[in-house]
């Protein structure tokens, strides 16, 4: 230390020692740093204190306020459980035209539909249920199985070509893949649906083409999609006379449906949902444009048949 | 002196030779690896370890064929300096060049999507950028620097003859192999450390190596203390070696095939991969990069560093506090709350130890702040210290359960990070290779301080936009998650978060892609100034070292 000097600058002596011309001062500690320092391990002492913090043997120090975030957790998932349980039991045993009639049960089956929609049902569908190529609009009135609140609740329940032992099933051949037709069938065949559908004007289909293909229709597509192709919902085969096409509606896209016969599966979400959840998805989905009342054409009197709630499994209400 | 040079020269052989068989050791054990690799990408992997052993062992013959070596004692190693100094701007290039494109991949994820090219994808890309800027660029530059720094604060050459330039090579086929190993698909899925087990082994093996040139040239030192700048730098270095190794215990599959499982499981693994992850930041960019500042801040101000006091007490209060904040990246998990508590109360008492550094920094400035005005270098340096004070305090904040229940998981803590990393750690290196270049090329100046200035600001506005956006799009989404209506169901679903961070993702995006700019004017510009025909300007300072001491 006996190199010590005085920095002209500060006035503050150096510690003596050099590197590579490099000299440190003696400053001693800036006093409000060293506070603050104090300061942080006084909090995280009292924090120690109060709070689950250090480990001894196979426990911990539980803290003297006790707090705990699994008690805590566990209690809040309980309250709002049970906040709910009573909005969703009136849900689950309401009729279409009971939920019609109780605006407060409406406004909590939107917001629970519209929660879970969110979450579990827009990547494909859609934000407002406006849907892409291969996954249904759900915001406009043409349903594939039906748009009805309970026919709606069914298809949540049991899905599309899912899983679920009861599932709407529904099979499109490949009819260009697998050779059931000639590639001049498919073209032609594909000529005629576009000639019995709403895009006949903007495609103009080949005349000749779609004489040829009617009869291969009334054999091959008929029995699905009905003689004048207005489709059936009971066996899920989308109207043909409409210019609404779930694969795309260019002739190659119509074209390629009839050679692929593509469908798109949809899960099951009993098993996810319990009762009261699935209802309100319905009712959300209903209400998005295009619902339909339940049990046409008569009035409703009488409730829709109305699923059993899932025994199977463990059906919940997803927290939310 | 003379028999001092003789064993020198004698260490010079040994040296050799041990690198030799080391070589042939890793050429026969890779071959061993290719031949009876269980798949394809694992072959591809030890064949390209192949092929840098066979370079390695070329050039070795070269060294030999030279012949005997005269003397080196008296002057430094710059050579392994120097070629740091290149693969860092090149590997700094490289990874700010894939962060740029996956910032865009998060932009616009529809674009740069590519179904074939599974290598261009996200999942793929991510790790690729994080190890190059943070191994591949910043350890680079912590050799490099600590290299430079240990010589001349010590006042003696490199220890270990070639072991050095083993360290240097072995390093960056370590990083080859981790890249080229992440576009293939081979991750161990362990954040900031995605190596395999092999490269995990390799790089032990150079990290202690490196350990122990450091310690070596300390051991020989002609000055009585050690610098501060090398206290960082050391315990950088022997922390890196206990978390590396601890973290990456794992047994393989197969000695012929790239997988293997944790020697840990479940929140125990978590806590150990957080322990490493934090510590990562805390010892490899933060202690190293201390050890930068506490060089060539008061080298480029010409002033004498502001407190020693302080120096001691923030070192050793920033070692001792920092290696207990890990579990702070695990609140509200499964990890029990005592660890939670434990984490964010070391991480709130790392404040004031993380600001002493900051304090050192800036007040050694005291007598010069008028340089900002002219030399863009060392503002730099001191914007560097600013963006550290900055982070050093965000980290603490949002270590606080209540904050990080906001924070976590959101992109505020990607703001927080590269606050820390485009500007501390990007700006301390690059003062430092700016710094490092006209001494090490003996030029009397930099090819042009304008292009600095170019630099300087056109990344300052780029680091800007991206920490604010993040902070913008990470609260957003923060306060998004936790929206709720009035019957207790989310007000929002996931994508509808991520659709709002749509026009924040891409001013982050533009935020890289300007300091990537930044950087290639850079690189740039040390080119004109390393093949600059000025006459050879050698630095008073830069004293031989042997040759004082001989004196």
């Amino acid at each position: 230390m006996a190199d010590r000097e005085r920095d002209s600058v500060s006035g503050t002596e150096t510690t003596g020692h050099e590197w590579d011309g490099l000299k440190e001062l003696d400053t001693p500690l800036p006093r409000w740093w060293l506070y603050i320092f104090y300061a942080s391990i006084v909090v995280a002492v009292v924090y120690w204190v109060l709070m689950p913090a250090w480990p001894i043997g196979n426990g911990y120090t539980k803290g003297v306020l006790g707090f705990s975030d699994r008690i805590n957790v566990t209690a809040d998932v309980g309250a709002l459980r049970s906040a709910r349980a009573p909005m969703y039991q009136r849900l689950a045993n309401a009729s279409a035209s009971e939920i019609a009639a109780d605006p407060e049960l409406q406004e909590f089956a939107r917001a629970a539909g519209e929660s879970v929609f969110g979450d579990y049902c827009r990547t494909c569908h859609g934000a407002g249920g406006a849907g892409a190529p291969g996954y249904p609009v759900l915001a406009d009135d043409v349903w594939i199985w039906g748009g009805s609140l309970a026919d709606i609740e069914h298809t949540l329940r049991v899905g599309v070509r899912a899983d679920h032992p009861d599932t709407r099933m529904s099979m499109m051949p490949a009819f260009g893949r697998d050779r059931l037709l000639t590639s001049q069938q498919v073209d032609d065949v594909t000529e005629y649906a576009i000639s019995i559908s709403a895009a006949s004007s903007r495609l103009q289909p080949d005349r000749a083409a779609a004489a040829r293909g009617e009869a291969i229709y009334q054999e091959q597509c008929a029995a699905c999609h009905g003689a004048t192709g207005a489709g059936d919902r009971s066996v899920g085969a989308p109207s043909l006379n409409d210019d609404l096409w779930l694969y795309g509606g260019s002739r190659e896209e119509i074209r390629r449906q009839v050679e692929m016969g593509r469908g798109g599966v949809m899960p099951s979400w009993e098993r996810r949902f319990d009762a009261g959840t699935l209802r309100a998805l319905a009712y959300y989905v209903h209400e998005m444009g295009g619902g339909e009342p339940d049990a046409p054409p008569a009035p409703v009197t009488t409730p829709a048949a109305t699923p059993e709630p899932a025994q199977n499994g463990q059906p919940n209400a997803p927290l939310r | 002196m003379a028999v001092d040079a003789g064993v020198q020269q004698g260490a010079g052989r040994l040296d050799v030779w041990a690198i030799g068989a080391i070589i042939l050791i890793g050429a026969y054990l890779t071959l061993w690896g290719a031949s009876h690799a269980t798949d394809s990408r694992f072959a591809i992997q030890m064949w390209t370890a192949l092929v840098a052993f066979i370079a390695g062992a070329i050039a070795l013959f070269g060294v030999l064929g030279r012949g005997p070596t005269a003397d080196q004692s008296s002057r430094y190693e710059n050579g392994v300096v120097k070629a740091g100094v290149v693969a860092s701007m090149f590997w700094g290039i490289a990874g700010f060049l894939v962060g740029v494109v996956i910032a865009a991949q998060l932009a616009f994820p529809n674009l740069l999507y590519f179904e074939d090219w599974g290598w261009t994808n996200f999942g793929r890309l991510r790790p690729l950028h994080t190890s190059a800027v943070i191994f591949a660029f910043g350890g680079n530059v912590l050799i490099a620097t600590s290299f430079y720094v240990v010589q001349r604060t010590c006042r003696a050459r490199l220890a270990g003859g070639l072991w050095p330039w083993f360290v240097f090579w072995g390093y960056q086929l370590f990083i080859v192999l981790a890249g080229t190993g992440y576009l293939l698909g081979i991750t161990e899925g362990r954040e900031y450390a995605e190596p395999p087990w092999y490269t995990d082994l390799g790089l032990t093996l150079v990290w202690v190596v490196y350990l122990l040139v450091f310690l070596g040239t300390i051991w020989k030192r002609q000055e009585k203390h050690i610098y501060v700048a090398n206290w960082f730098y050391l315990a950088f270095i022997v922390t890196i070696a206990m978390l590396h190794i601890v973290n990456n215990l794992a047994v393989p599959v197969s000695l012929g095939g790239w997988f293997s499982y944790s020697l840990f499981s479940g929140v125990q693994d978590a806590l150990t991969q957080w322990w490493y992850g934090h510590n990562a930041v805390g010892f490899f960019l933060t202690a190293g990069f201390l050890g930068i500042m506490y060089y060539f801040i008061p080298k480029q101000a010409d002033r004498p560093v502001y407190s020693y006091r302080l120096s001691i007490i923030h070192f050793w209060a920033l070692i001792f506090l920092y290696i207990w904040a890990g579990p702070h990246h695990l609140h509200y998990t499964a990890l029990p709350q005592w660890a939670q508590t434990l984490g964010m109360t070391f991480s709130i008492m790392l404040w004031m130890p993380s600001w002493g550094g900051m304090i050192n920094g800036l007040m050694t400035l005291s007598g010069a702040w008028d340089k900002l005005r002219t030399d863009p270098v060392l503002r730099m340096l001191v914007v560097s210290v600013a963006f550290y004070g900055m982070s050093t305090f965000e980290g603490p904040v949002m270590s606080i359960r209540a904050v990080n229940s906001l924070s976590h998981y959101t992109d505020w803590t990607i703001g927080h990070v590269h606050s820390g990393a485009l500007g501390w750690v990007g700006f301390v290196s690059f003062g430092a290779l700016y710094c490092l270049v006209p001494w090490l090329w003996k030029r009397k100046t930099l090819f042009s301080n304008a292009l600095v200035e170019w630099h300087f600001w056109i990344s300052t506005i780029g680091i800007v936009l991206y920490i604010t956006s993040m902070w913008v799009a990470g609260i957003m989404q923060g306060l998004m998650w936790r929206a709720y209506n009035e019957f207790g169901f989310l007000e929002y679903s996931f994508v509808e978060t991520v659709e709002a961070m749509h026009p924040y993702y891409i001013i982050r995006a533009l935020g890289g892609a300007l300091f990537l700019i930044g950087a290639l004017i850079m690189a740039y510009n040390l080119w004109r100034t390393a093949t600059a025909r000025d006459p050879a300007h050698v630095r008073a300072t830069d004293i031989p070292a042997q040759a004082v001491a001989a004196e």
